[in-house]
């Protein structure tokens, strides 16, 4: 054996060791805030977990999605965009009533863009669930495909929008999880808004960082999806339903 | 044969150079007034601007909304940030930056049916 071949198997004992000794450690740090040059990894998946028990009866999520991402009405709720709801539970037989906030859960699995005939409505690498509205024709097939109703139609002109949140008339349009704010390292502004002023019920992170809280409440206490019969793995979990 | 192939095909050059040099142009017609607003240096040459903006734009359109990669060089934020009126703080109107030169071109542009043609900075926004 040559010393240099010697040197070089002893290297790789040494990194053997290392490896094995690895799990205590994270070798390569998950970065929090991508910098703008970084696009969008695999290794994160961002999700949402609500805790509806402290759901206060409160609005204050809704009106920051609204307000963060300039979503405007025109007084006419049949037809005017929604990107998070308020649904209200109630046990007929008990009368226990329940509030949460509903959005685009975020599917692994998304049939919104199963049906999407553009491949305008796709999944990003980090699991946040968009409308490319530069190739969305509006033919509506995602709204009708996505099973918690998270997507709304633009039906009229829209003026005042947001310099990060394009919205224009004849778009398909729903939770971004705010990925402008993600993009900067910041949270969604509902979560924000409900740690601020609401019941602390929001959080948000990467489902795929143990050192994240997300990662640790949703291994430690128990949670559900809503419709999880239907397989989607989604990526908004709530407690307490 | 050859010879001659070639010296036609080198006065049609010359020809086509010469009739797309916009000086030539501009004494003919009337050419559109641009107003730049700001800086002496875009983010390219200006005649490559003018003639590949839109290719910019498309490029970095799909990296940001696929890829997430955020980058200030070419994005539509950026050019309105730099080229928005410091009178109404738009790109768009009769004078506007993008405006003046697309109604000139005849050439419609979707960009602003969704975007903001806004400054967000100091400029206060006026309606559109």
């Amino acid at each position: 054996m040559s010393p240099d071949r010697r040197r070089f198997l002893g290297w790789g004992a040494a990194a053997a060791a290392g490896a094995a000794l690895a799990p205590a450690f994270r070798l390569i740090e998950l970065a929090q805030a991508r910098s703008p040059e970084e696009a969008a990894s695999a290794l994160q998946r961002w999700g949402l977990l609500i805790d509806i028990t402290k759901c206060a009866d409160c609005d204050v999520c809704v009106t920051a999605c609204h307000e963060e991402n300039g979503v405007t009405g025109h007084g006419r709720p049949e037809t005017d965009a929604q990107w998070i709801r308020q649904v209200r539970l109630r046990d007929k037989r008990t009368g226990y009533a329940q509030t949460l906030p509903l959005m685009c859960q975020h599917c692994e699995h998304p049939p919104c863009v199963d049906v999407c005939p553009t491949g305008a409505s796709f999944r990003r690498a980090d699991g946040i669930v968009l409308v490319d509205k530069h190739t969305c024709i509006g033919c509506r097939y995602c709204v009708m495909a996505c099973p918690y109703g998270a997507r709304s139609f633009i039906h009229e002109a829209v003026s005042g929008q947001k310099a990060d949140v394009p919205r224009g008339k004849g778009m398909v349009e729903s939770c971004t999880l705010c990925v402008h704010r993600v993009d900067r390292g910041e949270t969604p502004a509902c979560v924000e808004a409900c740690n601020r002023d609401g019941g602390k019920a929001m959080v948000f992170g990467d489902l795929n960082d143990p050192s994240a809280e997300i990662y640790r409440r949703l291994r430690s206490e128990p949670s559900t999806q809503v419709r999880a019969d239907l397989a989607l793995n989604t990526g908004v979990r709530y407690q307490g339903l | 044969m050859l010879r001659i192939a070639t010296g036609i095909m080198a006065a049609v050059l010359a020809a086509a150079g010469f009739a797309d040099s916009g000086e030539r142009r501009a004494g003919r017609v009337a050419m559109p007034v641009v107003k730049i607003e700001q800086g002496e240096a875009c983010v390219a040459a200006t005649e490559e601007m003018r003639r590949d903006h839109m290719k910019m734009l498309l490029h970095q359109r799909d990296r940001t909304m696929r890829q997430g990669l955020r980058e200030t060089r070419f994005s539509l934020k950026n050019c309105v940030e730099c080229h928005a009126s410091r009178e109404t703080g738009s790109v768009l109107g009769k004078d506007g930056f993008c405006s003046s030169c697309h109604a000139y071109a005849s050439v419609r542009m979707d960009c602003f049916e969704c975007h903001t043609p806004l400054r967000q900075g100091r400029t206060a926004g006026a309606p559109r």
